[in-house]
């Protein structure tokens, strides 16, 4: 019998699941899918937002600018990269003018701080590869960067290592109410938990409706990203947004926290909540706005594409409510949820304090994790006495971002545990460069193969069917 | 201080290493990042390697040994498993490996030979889904080679680049159903020795003009939507044909991988995407040499050869401070001719120009221009992108030339 179950391994579940890791609790986190970060954690802008977006008064509003404020402690407590890069929303005439206005006006009343409206040359002078035809912009230098999975992974970790346990390929299907709590059920397995929390994303509403709450729903929201190599990474410093409009909030073009230029996302409501399929259509609508923001962006250098489902829930906020005393929702936690999700996992912890659940601290909690970074940010002395010590840290694995076999083995060995290639990736970045691991693929399926004991074609993608190689040669054989 | 250090021990390396052996140097070091000497030859276990060198054909890894051979009989050092970080354009080195851990070396000249690496699915922006099942055609190639297992079973090949079409060929003698291989370009980007021995043999259609324009599958590949494209390389609309398979692998150009260059401070080709180089493979930092596909792309391993020497006995002339007469003649091309290597030329002897066309041209005749006069003139029944030329200008050719300009004539 656990004290709290997390039903979902994403930033809001990993970010509660941490949260709660400070109390003497025994906490499962349950995924349906073979890694933690899966659903729209894994696609989406990247962007702690300062918070001048949400409407006044709602919970996305309230939760965005309290988030954003303790991303960076979080962070830096996570060993996780953040870096406060501001944000521009650039306008390109009058009518974008006033709105940029009325976001000024929202943001203040939001509490965002140091909000400022720019005329056309201030935003040039900040951001000189804008479009010339940008003539104003709203600044929020509170505005920054993070990688989403890179804190959920550690975020789950640090949970882990502070005691709470993860089950991966546990797809929750059924749910009965018992005496003493609640147990989830997925095949053949039953788990037990006095509480439950529903952060299980797009199927938030499906996991409610197993306690008969038919109260909201949420539907994917498409959103398609291109990512550029890391060699136009310094095209733009700020997060650029464009101004929002009744066709939405457009194509960013942003540097990512590892030094790539980031670009999109579209936004296209969809009903299959499995469809992360991306477009030509959409391929093109991002070019065609990303040009329209900054100049100069070389699309030729394009080294992947992906596809996120934002989870968009009927209300409009932020659903996070308790159904019934033990059951607490976290629901619809679309933009800005990344950037809410540390304030997300105090708000929820004190609602299950409210709801009686003793929350005794736990005398032996860490909040700190070992960076995954920390052998390629060490000093040269640092690395070599490091290799000495672990001759795996002087083997480069991954040529195009420099990763060695000992942080491939670090991944594979720290919770939580990479098990298949996107696993490794998502955690060191191998294969995450130009040849996207053309070169260092075929190893990286050894160290899995020989860490996890198990047979080489036995070696994913991400789990389930999505087998790296499905047989042996003739001489194999 | 160490008189040469070679980056990358495949082909051009070893190569650039023995010709600068038999030039006198004795100083020499070999960097290479994988556990092995020979590069990419290792996993090219078909033959046709050394047909025009050596007058047999050889696989990749006899190939390869042949130099590995000389490397060892001449006690050339080298290290294996080590990654060369970074190159300063005072030519300070420094690369890691687990024995030594971060080291630097100060050479008097270095030779650039990374090799060059496949265009990866990302550049090519196929909508659709992203399951297991995409393979560059090499790294197909290392788990069939390499590793003894079949990344798939029915397969279908985007791009006819040769590593494709020896694939089509390996994945069909595994059992593997090759469905298609379709090229986007009216031509194939191939050797016409591979179509026929790769494709016609096997009965595997070649489908120009087509493209991959969807991926289908959630976990592993399902299939892919492939359609028609028009002049302008658009998929034509109703042409779309959906093909299952489980596997799609890519071969879609190769890209020299010159990260190193750019942290010399290399001048780079915007065409070649390799080093401006002159005559004897110099680049723009004196005592920096490139060579083999990191300078370009490369259809046969014998001109890898051929080049690497050029380099490695240049390389040895320039730490013997041999440098002669310096003078500055650039090449330039109409765009139809894409690329020369050399780019320009600093001494006047004698030297072969290699060039690539843009498309395919049926006969031509290729002129060497000194203004308006013509220098050197021949004729070419057809010339085709995937096919290198050469032309060889004699030292007396280039007497009080001040620039050259490549051109093609279709007759």
């Amino acid at each position: 019998m656990y004290d709290v179950a997390i039903i979902g391994a994403g930033v809001v579940g990993g970010m509660i699941a941490r949260k709660l890791s400070a109390y003497q609790l025994k906490i499962c986190i349950l995924e349906k899918e073979h890694d933690v970060a899966m659903g729209a954690t894994k696609a989406n802008s990247a962007i702690v937002h300062a918070g001048f977006d949400a409407k006044e008064g709602s919970l996305k509003a309230k939760l965005n600018v309290q988030g954003s404020v303790m991303m960076e402690q979080v962070a830096k407590e996570l060993g996780v990269k953040y870096k406060n890069n501001g944000s521009l929303v650039i306008g390109f005439d009058d009518a974008d003018r006033q709105t940029l206005a009325e976001l000024y006006t929202r943001g203040k009343s939001n509490g965002v701080k140091d909000l400022q409206l720019l005329g056309a040359e201030e935003v040039h002078k900040l951001e000189p590869a804008l479009s010339s035809k940008v003539v104003c912009a709203l600044y929020a230098p509170t505005g920054a960067i993070i990688c989403p999975y890179e804190l959920t992974v550690a975020a789950i970790g640090n949970a882990m290592d502070n005691g709470a346990e993860l089950k991966c390929d546990f797809e929750v299907t059924d749910i009965q109410k018992t005496d003493e709590g609640y147990q989830l059920v997925s095949g053949k397995e039953t788990v037990s938990a006095r509480y439950v929390i529903n952060c299980a994303g797009l199927y938030t509403d499906r996991i409610a409706s197993m306690i008969g709450d038919d109260s909201f729903s949420v539907h994917p929201r498409r959103g398609e990203y291109l990512l550029m190599d890391r060699e136009c990474g310094t095209l733009v410093s700020h997060t650029v947004f464009r101004t929002p409009s009744k066709m939405g909030k457009g194509i960013l073009v942003s540097p990512t926290v590892d030094g790539n230029l980031l670009l999109g996302p579209t936004s296209v409501d969809m009903e299959d909540k499995e469809d992360k399929e991306t477009t030509a259509e959409g391929f093109a609508h991002i070019i065609r706005e990303a040009n329209e923001n900054v100049d100069g962006i070389p699309m030729g250098k394009t080294i992947t594409s992906f596809c996120g489902l934002r989870a968009v829930g009927s209300t409009g906020d932020f659903i996070i409510t308790a159904p019934e005393t033990g059951f607490i929702h976290v629901a619809g936690i679309e933009s800005p949820g990344l950037s809410a999700s540390p304030a997300i996992s105090e708000y929820v912890a004190d609602m299950l304090k409210e709801q009686g659940l003793s929350l005794k601290e736990n005398p032996d909690y860490n909040p700190n994790r070992k960076s995954a970074y920390a052998f390629r940010e060490a000093s040269l002395e640092e690395k070599n006495r490091m290799i000495k010590e672990n001759p795996a840290y002087g083997r480069v694995v991954c040529r195009c971002e420099t990763v060695t076999e000992g942080e491939i083995l670090d991944a594979i060995r720290t919770n939580p545990k990479a098990k298949d290639l996107d696993g490794v990736k998502r955690r060191t970045r191998a294969q995450m460069g130009r040849c996207q691991g053309g070169f260092c693929g075929p190893y990286i399926t050894e160290l899995l193969a020989k860490e996890m004991g198990i047979p080489y074609e036995g070696v994913t993608k991400f789990g389930g069917e999505s087998m790296i190689n499905v047989g042996v040669t003739k001489e194999g054989k | 201080m160490t008189d040469l250090v070679i980056i990358g021990g495949g082909p051009a390396g070893m190569s650039a290493a023995v010709a600068a052996y038999e030039a006198g140097i004795r100083d020499i070091l070999i960097l290479e990042r994988d556990s092995a000497l020979g590069g990419i030859l290792q996993q090219c276990i078909h033959n046709g390697f050394g047909l025009h060198r050596f007058g047999e054909e050889l696989t990749g890894p006899e190939y390869a040994w042949k130099y590995e051979k000389k490397v060892r009989e001449l006690e050339i050092p080298f290290k294996l498993d080590t990654m060369v970080l970074d190159i300063t354009p005072d030519k300070v080195i420094t690369a890691t490996n687990s024995e030594d851990g971060i080291f630097q070396i100060q050479a008097k000249a270095i030779i650039l030979a990374m090799g060059c690496r496949e265009r990866a699915k990302g550049a090519l922006n196929i909508a659709g889904s992203r399951p297991a099942g995409i393979y560059s055609a090499g790294t197909a190639q290392k788990y069939v080679n390499m590793k003894g297992y079949m990344p798939g079973k029915n397969v279908v090949i985007l791009g006819s680049g040769d590593i494709g079409l020896i694939m089509a060929r390996r994945m069909t003698l595994e059992g593997a159903k090759v469905h298609a291989v379709c090229e986007l370009m009216p031509y194939s980007g191939g050797l016409a020795r591979n179509i026929e021995q790769c494709l016609n043999d096997f009965d595997i259609p070649l489908k120009l003009s087509h493209t991959v324009v969807k991926i289908h599958g959630k976990e592993r590949v399902s299939g892919v939507t492939i359609a028609q494209v028009d002049a302008g390389r658009k998929p034509i609309a109703g042409t779309e044909e959906f093909i299952p398979c489980d596997t799609l692998l890519l071969s879609v150009g190769l890209i020299p991988e010159n990260e190193l260059s750019k942290s010399a401070e290399v001048e780079l080709s915007p065409i070649t995407s390799g080093a401006v180089v002159d005559q004897d493979r110099q680049t723009s930092v004196p005592g920096i040499f490139a060579c083999g596909n990191v300078l370009h792309v490369h259809d046969l391993v014998d001109f890898v050869s051929q080049e690497a020497e050029i380099a490695g006995a240049s390389a040895a002339a320039y730490i013997r401070g041999e440098q002669g007469e310096a003078v500055s003649i650039p090449l330039e091309t109409d765009g139809i001719i894409r690329y020369t290597v050399p780019q320009i030329l600093t001494a006047k002897k004698d030297v072969t120009v290699y060039f690539r066309v843009a498309d395919v041209y049926k006969n031509v005749k290729i002129k060497v221009l000194d203004g308006g006069r013509e220098v050197l003139t021949k004729k070419r029944q057809k010339v085709a992108p995937g096919e290198m030329e050469s032309i060889t200008l004699k030292q007396e050719q280039l007497e009080g030339v001040k620039r050259l300009r490549l051109e093609l004539e279709v007759l």
